[in-house]
């Protein structure tokens, strides 16, 4: 019976997504948008969803009823509202971006205009969270203490504002999502600069005083609309104030509160809640003294966040799910615990267990990024690590963000070229392994506490583990290594590869992985093995079938009975979203389980990541919430004796577990380990491609720089570099003369017998092409080859993609075809793959093969409408597969793949595109062709038609590319734009017949105008900047340039091809020409 | 690493649990219970309704932020809910040797050794929470190496008691300024009880459990929390019913909502597990309000038997039971949660309020 509670005038619901993956902005939003529509089906609410980005769960079948691949913006969800007549629409699960575009849909009157009712909290009390000065007030109703800020508008009030409240102090823009803008100026000459920043995204900005140093602390509160309220969570930073909880470790519970803190914040969270008169779930941050009841609120989140995702995965609380039904109208007594079914959703989750968040940064991908943390977002993923210790939870976590450390101890040291000291008191993203090089260095937790005000009781937790791991080297070998120590080791979340590393010293590197087998067995021999533990939200005080679990070595009995049936389908996940790895494989991994579980098999997913679908544990059997690890995969395998175990749907982690897992006697479902390995296998898979007669650009693996130049004397410049061990900065690099080269490998990598680096000749001006495809035993059963728009020598996951390829040759096509077929039986594939190519001519080259499911698998099926990790899996599962009947040349529709860059939350990072990839989402959308399908993507990632009252600048490289943007320039001309031009550019221009303004680069400061000036002055809505190629000296020219863009949130284009495709398309069609067709109508 | 002494716990039914002691390391009995609390020790641990039980905290770490002075202020205990440690031991997964806080002025296993309590760490709490979930609460044994023997320590069931005897007050005392008087019949008072009225602007004499204050002169009565068994306090439920002719407000807290159900005529009964914990959500009869509240009871009012003349105020919203009472004409209700909360949630401390209005 349907509750008289909820509104039964609500038939139609959109709901507004988050967009492309950004920095501060994530896959947290996928799941939260995943978990509101189902919360919509259940009732039986038809449902529409806009969000351009194509890779998410939410955006697949069965998920939404209608999926509009558009831009979250006023004017194109007005023509989504205008066509679909919603009832209601759902703001507050899609992020700051659906946020905001609800606030504007309100204020320009066209939800009431077209009657549509905002579900949960209303707009106003959106808005009195969202504008400071309006919440400062609020608050201040109920005497709740807030930061005080002053809102100034100009850089001049910015000043006198901070010299009356005193330095140092702290810096936000309005109305901007995750610290956009924001941060700490110790004097009046940083304010300068950082206000005149945060003015460009905000007409206000707020200066206030800064604490750092207090604790952050943070609430997850629900309340319905009979007033009902609960704090679902609360988390602590272990990172004092100072670093954006984006950007700090944290953990759930909190640890250092009694309990009194704890309810005196729990208390006012409520009454705050409660007057703001949210409905659904908020946020509610505190800055909290260490040595008093002192507190200041910080800010109030009127919507699902970050944190909330992360609150729903560490409590297994489904914060969305309840909100959405809240927005509806239903209390909160009306609805039940999902994880023990039969107790009510009104109650307050009990952990028997602690988490820890811990953000995964990309800095070393970005040329010229500052490594120092501080309060604006700047990491790009994230992991939560489950165990009944700190130190099991902190050495777990810092293994999954998988950037090389082995958990607290035992890692290479990281350098810190000016001293522990300020390494510790000037946080970067390497911090916590600094303050195990502190104890090392015989630090006391005293003086680490006053370099970092991180609770002593964290610090001293740490020192517990560095203490063990002395213990641990003074043992010389494992049989020495006491059971008690090996025991105690294990609790504190140490690996048999850090166990290994410390007792064993220098005979562990000589064998790495035969040493890490020994500690296992003799771990096992000794019964030291981890315990399998339910997440049931109580505790256990009630009984509960809940399937989400984890593993500790703090537990002597399992929670769960295994059958050992053979009945399951392992499927490992993808883990920490980071550059090149995200939502995608998360898409790919909930398919596989959906598949699993259709075919009738017990879908079991290993995955660590909280801002994924994957880690609901609605999606599949049973849920491992753990490390992806050989070690603990292993253990999860033999508790669990599956059938068989999918590696190719998690991206490259699991991949690389391949050989290892078959070594091990584990079932890979799918193409076998051995292709696998041939296929990852610089040198097989290249004897392979010479056996077959497939070409592939020239490369070779070289030891010294005599050598390398002999190679280039044959293949010539430019050439590709990439060493296999990196010193520091980018791992890979086009080097165009022998300077650059010689540079390249003195600053960049180490060339030794040790160290090889693989040098590969670079084909200019030559096509890249995607091939992926699924095939069974050997033969291709669907495919799908898509076109970059840009050049090759732009990386993969950074390029635009247009699926089906419309400039291709048929040639071409079917050669790729042919050669895909030839690699396809030569590795047996069984299983979803993607090969890369070059084409110049009607030549064709691969550059690379991965025997696995690539980042262009969701776009691809979506656009063909055909699931091809569903067949794949189908495959993996041995069930035959039919070719289906359709492909891509029945297609009378393109599907565009952009990518979006976080620059603008990069300080100083140089917005270039190279062969490393640097952008941290995409988005995919559906046009009648090319041109339209293109401005639609691009608007979804934030480029904008330049405004006809603004000018365009135009400075573009080489003479090839200033040609190639020729009839770019005639088309902006005859659109009736201005265009800026710097010096030659602005010659081949005007000797071509266009007219364009000359403006100066930053380095010729005596000449008018400055190219600076103007976009500082926005006069330039617009900039197409080309570098000639990705030398130092030509980067350094235009870096000023294209810096100012981004800081002045100007779009921004520095490839030609694709400067030249969006001029085309945004000349040629008017926003208003965009057609407004959901996915299922093409 | 440290070597701490072995220490055991062993159940009735015969499960054993290996764990490793700090705290004061002598042996022990009583009667096992599990809190699923994620916070307040310090206050549980001084709460008298712990009286002669074992204390399995589920939350696994333990000792954290450390324990705060002993001050008194107004005759009253001013961080803690009484004078001394009530339990008879304690068992967490893991102990916090450190512990950071301002206003901590020693450690857990400092202040469990002052009091010569011992605790016991690195035990599979939530296996033992799940067993005593099926179980029931059981009685169990804690043998600490060194110390009495497991053939030494005999069993120790604190139901077998009066427990609200061992715990209560034995002589009156008088708290707070005001100008009405609230007779507060200590079952094993909670500290915070006494703050929560006093605050409130009334004076409280806290008489002991058998005290007959019908003697002297007073505007409202407050019943108590207390340890075990209610029918244990006969004398308590005798006087309640002469107070009861006086048609003056009272009000009760857990034990106290129990004294008052039996006073009025209906019964209790002893739950399987009890309820102990911060997440207790309870539903005001007949309304859509809801409250989180604080639990720590191991007996329950059977609603069934309530009189004609008696309802139910709350109720429990994951298992039905009774959460409270109220006289359907005179001002006379009680919670069987607490409102005073400490440890817990706060969001029911309005039931002082009430009470207050209706003197």
């Amino acid at each position: 019976m349907k509750s008289p509670n909820i509104d039964p005038s609500i038939k139609k619901v959109l709901l507004l997504g988050s967009g492309a993956l950004k920095i501060g902005e994530a896959g947290e939003f996928d799941y939260s948008g995943s978990q509101a529509l189902k919360a919509m089906k259940e009732e039986g609410i038809t449902t529409v969803l806009i969000n351009p980005n194509i890779a998410t769960v939410q955006t697949s079948d069965g998920f939404a009823d209608k999926i509009y691949f558009l831009p979250v913006t006023k004017a194109f969800v007005e023509k989504v509202i205008e066509r679909e007549r919603p009832d209601g629409i759902l703001l507050a699960f899609g992020g700051q971006t659906a946020l905001n575009c609800g606030v504007e849909l309100y204020r320009s009157g066209i939800l009431d205009k077209y009657n549509v009712k905002v579900l949960g909290t209303p707009v106003q009390a959106i808005m009195d969270t969202e504008d400071r000065e309006l919440f400062v007030r609020k608050l201040d109703e109920i005497d709740i203490k807030t930061i005080k800020s002053q809102a100034v508008d100009t850089v001049e009030e910015a000043c006198s504002a901070a010299s009356r409240l005193g330095y140092p102090v702290i810096v936000r823009a309005a109305y901007a999502l995750g610290g956009l803008g924001s941060g700490f100026c110790d004097n009046e000459e940083e304010l300068i600069a950082l206000t005149e920043k945060a003015l460009s995204f905000s007409p206000q900005v707020l200066v206030e005083k800064s604490l750092k140093g207090w604790k952050e602390v943070e609430y997850e509160v629900v309340r319905d609309r009979f007033d009902n309220c609960i704090t679902v969570c609360n988390m602590e930073n272990f990172d004092p104030l100072g670093i954006h909880t984006g950007e700090s470790i944290v953990v759930a519970p909190s640890q250092t509160l009694t309990n009194e803190d704890y309810h005196y914040l729990r208390k006012l969270a409520i009454k705050i809640i409660r007057h703001i008169g949210i409905v659904g779930e908020c946020n509610v941050q505190y800055a909290f003294d260490p040595a008093s009841m002192e507190y200041r609120v910080i800010e109030v989140n009127a919507r699902l966040s970050r944190s909330s995702a992360l609150a729903s995965k560490a409590t297994g609380y489904p914060l969305a799910f309840v909100a959405a039904k809240l927005g509806l109208g239903y209390g909160l007594f009306e609805l039940s615990n999902s994880v023990t079914k039969d107790t009510s959703a009104f109650f307050e989750p009990a952990l028997d267990y602690i988490v820890c968040k811990i953000p995964r940064w990309d800095l070393g991908k970005f040329h010229g990024v500052r490594r120092e943390i501080g309060s604006s977002m700047k990491s790009v993923g994230e992991v939560m690590a489950i165990g009944r210790t700190f130190e099991e939870v902190i050495q777990k976590g810092l293994r999954m963000i998988g950037q090389g450390m082995h958990g607290f101890v035992d890692n290479r040291p990281v350098p810190v070229p000016d001293g522990i000291d300020k390494a510790l008191a000037e946080p970067t993203d390497k911090r916590i392994f600094v303050i195990a090089q502190a104890f090392e260095a015989g630090y006391s937790v005293d003086r680490i506490h006053d370099l970092t005000k991180i609770d002593k009781w964290f610090l001293y937790r740490l020192q517990n583990i560095f203490d063990t791991h002395k213990e641990l080297k003074e043992a010389k070998s494992l049989d020495e290594l006491s059971p008690a120590l090996l025991r105690l080791a294990k609790e504190q979340g140490f690996s048999d590869f850090q166990i290994g590393r410390a007792v064993l010293g220098e005979k562990f590197a000589a064998s790495v992985d035969a040493s890490m087998g020994a500690v296992r067995a003799k771990r096992i021999e000794l019964g030291i093995t981890p315990v399998v533990k339910q997440i049931d939200t109580l505790a256990a005080e009630y009984p509960a079938q809940t399937n989400y679990l984890y593993l500790t070595y703090n537990g002597t009995t399992n929670d769960v009975d295994y059958l050992h049936d053979h009945r399951s389908i392992v499927v490992l996940g993808s883990g920490a979203y980071r550059i090149g790895s995200s939502v995608e494989f998360d898409w790919c991994s909930v398919n596989a389980l959906l598949t699993v579980k259709k075919e009738g098999w017990r879908s079991v997913m290993i995955n660590y990541n909280p801002e994924t679908v994957s880690t609901d544990y609605d999606m599949c059997d049973r849920l491992y919430f753990d490390e992806l690890t050989y070690e603990r995969v292993m253990d999860i395998l033999d508790l669990e004796q599956p059938h068989g175990t999918i590696l190719s749907v998690g991206g490259q982690i699991p991949n690389n577990l391949a050989t290892r897992l078959d070594a091990a006697g584990v079932n890979i479902l799918g193409t076998g380990a051995r292709s696998i390995d041939n296929a990852e296998d610089r040198n097989q898979f290249s004897a392979m491609l010479d056996r077959l007669g497939i070409d592939q650009p020239r490369w070779r693996e070289l030891t010294s720089l005599a050598d390398i130049n002999n190679f280039i004397d044959e293949v010539g410049f430019p050439v590709l570099v990439r060493p296999s061990y990196v010193l520091s900065g980018a791992a890979m690099n086009v080097c165009s003369n022998p300077e650059e080269l010689e540079r390249f490998l003195r600053l960049a990598a180490n060339v030794s017998k040790q160290h090889p680096v693989v040098v590969s000749e670079f084909i200019q001006n030559a096509k890249e092409i995607e091939m992926d495809a699924v095939a069974q035993n050997g033969e291709i059963k669907v495919y799908a080859i898509s076109e970059h728009i840009e050049y090759a020598g732009v990386h993969s996951g950074d390029a635009t993609i247009q699926f089906p390829p419309q400039k291709l040759y048929v040639e071409t096509m079917r050669r790729i075809k042919k050669v895909s077929s030839q690699i396809a039986r030569a590795l047996n594939i069984s299983g979803p793959f993607n090969i890369q190519y070059l084409a110049k001519d009607n030549d064709i080259k691969v550059i690379e093969c991965n025997l696995r499911a690539s980042r262009s698998f969701p776009f691809v099926s979506k656009v063909l409408k055909i699931n091809f990790i569903d067949l794949a899996t189908k495959v993996m599962l041995g069930i035959p597969v039919e070719k289906p009947a359709k492909n891509a040349f029945d297609l009378d529709y393109v599907g565009i793949k952009a990518s979006q860059f976080s620059f603008s939350r990069l300080q100083g990072a140089d917005p270039v595109l190279g062969v490393d990839m640097s952008s941290t989402g995409e988005v995919g959308c559906i046009g009648q062709d090319t041109s339209e399908a293109l401005l639609k993507a691009m608007l979804a990632v934030g480029m904008r038609i330049p405004a006809k009252d603004k000018g365009v600048l135009l400075s573009t490289g080489t003479p090839k590319q200033k040609a190639d943007l020729l009839d770019s320039a005639h088309m902006l001309h005859n659109a009736g734009y201005r265009i800026y031009a710097t010096g030659g550019t602005h010659r081949f221009l005007n000797d071509n017949g266009i007219p364009a303004i000359r403006v100066y680069w930053p380095s010729q400061p005596d000449e008018q105008p400055q190219a600076l000036e103007l976009l500082h002055n926005h006069e330039i809505d617009l900039v197409v900047n080309v570098p000639k190629n990705l030398t130092p000296v030509e980067l350094s020219n235009g870096r000023k340039i294209r810096r100012a863009a981004i800081d002045l949130n100007i779009p921004l284009l520095t490839n030609a091809r694709l400067a030249g495709a969006f001029i085309r398309a945004f000349t040629t069609l008017k926003e208003s020409d965009i057609e407004i067709r959901p996915w299922d109508e093409y | 690493m440290r070597e701490p002494k072995r220490a055991t716990l062993v159940l009735r039914d015969g499960t054993r649990f290996e764990g490793k002691s700090f705290g004061y390391p002598a042996s022990t009995s009583g009667e096992v219970v599990f809190n699923t609390a994620m916070t307040g020790y310090p206050e549980s641990l001084t709460d008298p309704s712990y009286e002669g039980q074992i204390l399995v905290t589920t939350y696994p770490i333990l000792g954290n932020y450390g324990v705060p002075p002993r001050r008194r202020l107004d005759g009253v205990s001013e961080y803690l809910e009484s004078d001394r440690i009530h339990p008879k031991a304690i068992i967490a997964q893991d102990y916090s040797y450190n512990h950071s806080h301002w206003q901590a002025t020693r450690s857990l296993g400092e202040w469990l050794e002052e009091e010569k309590i011992p605790g016991i760490y690195g035990i599979d709490t939530r296996a033992l929470t799940k067993h005593l979930r099926e179980q029931g609460s059981m009685l169990g044994k804690i043998i600490i190496e060194g110390s009495a023997t497991e053939d030494e320590v005999p069993w120790y069931d604190p139901n077998q008691e009066n427990l609200v005897a061992k715990v209560s007050t034995r002589e009156v005392s008088v708290h707070g300024e005001g100008d009405k008087t609230v007779v507060l019949v200590d079952c094993g008072v909670k500290h915070n009880i006494i703050r929560c009225l006093t605050k409130r602007g009334v004076k409280v004499v806290l008489v002991p459990w058998d005290y007959d204050f019908n003697t002297i002169p007073y505007d409202g009565l407050f019943i108590s929390n207390g340890p075990g068994n209610p029918d244990m306090a006969r004398t308590t439920v005798e006087n309640i019913r002469k107070a009861m002719e006086t048609g003056k407000p009272i009000c009760g807290i857990c034990m106290g909502n129990q004294l008052l159900s039996l006073a009025a005529g209906a019964k209790t009964y002893k739950l399987k597990y009890g309820h102990r914990s911060h997440n207790q959500p309870v539903r005001r009869v007949g309304t859509n309000e809801c409250y989180v509240t604080s639990q720590n009871h191991g007996f329950a009012v059977d609603t069934d038997t309530l009189p004609a003349d008696w309802e139910p105020l709350f109720v429990n919203m994951n298992d039905g039971t009774n959460e409270g009472i109220r006289h359907k004409s005179m001002p006379w209700f009680s919670a069987q949660f607490h409102p005073e909360a400490s440890s817990g949630p706060k969001d029911t401390e309005f039931l002082f309020d009430d009470f207050i209005k209706l003197l």
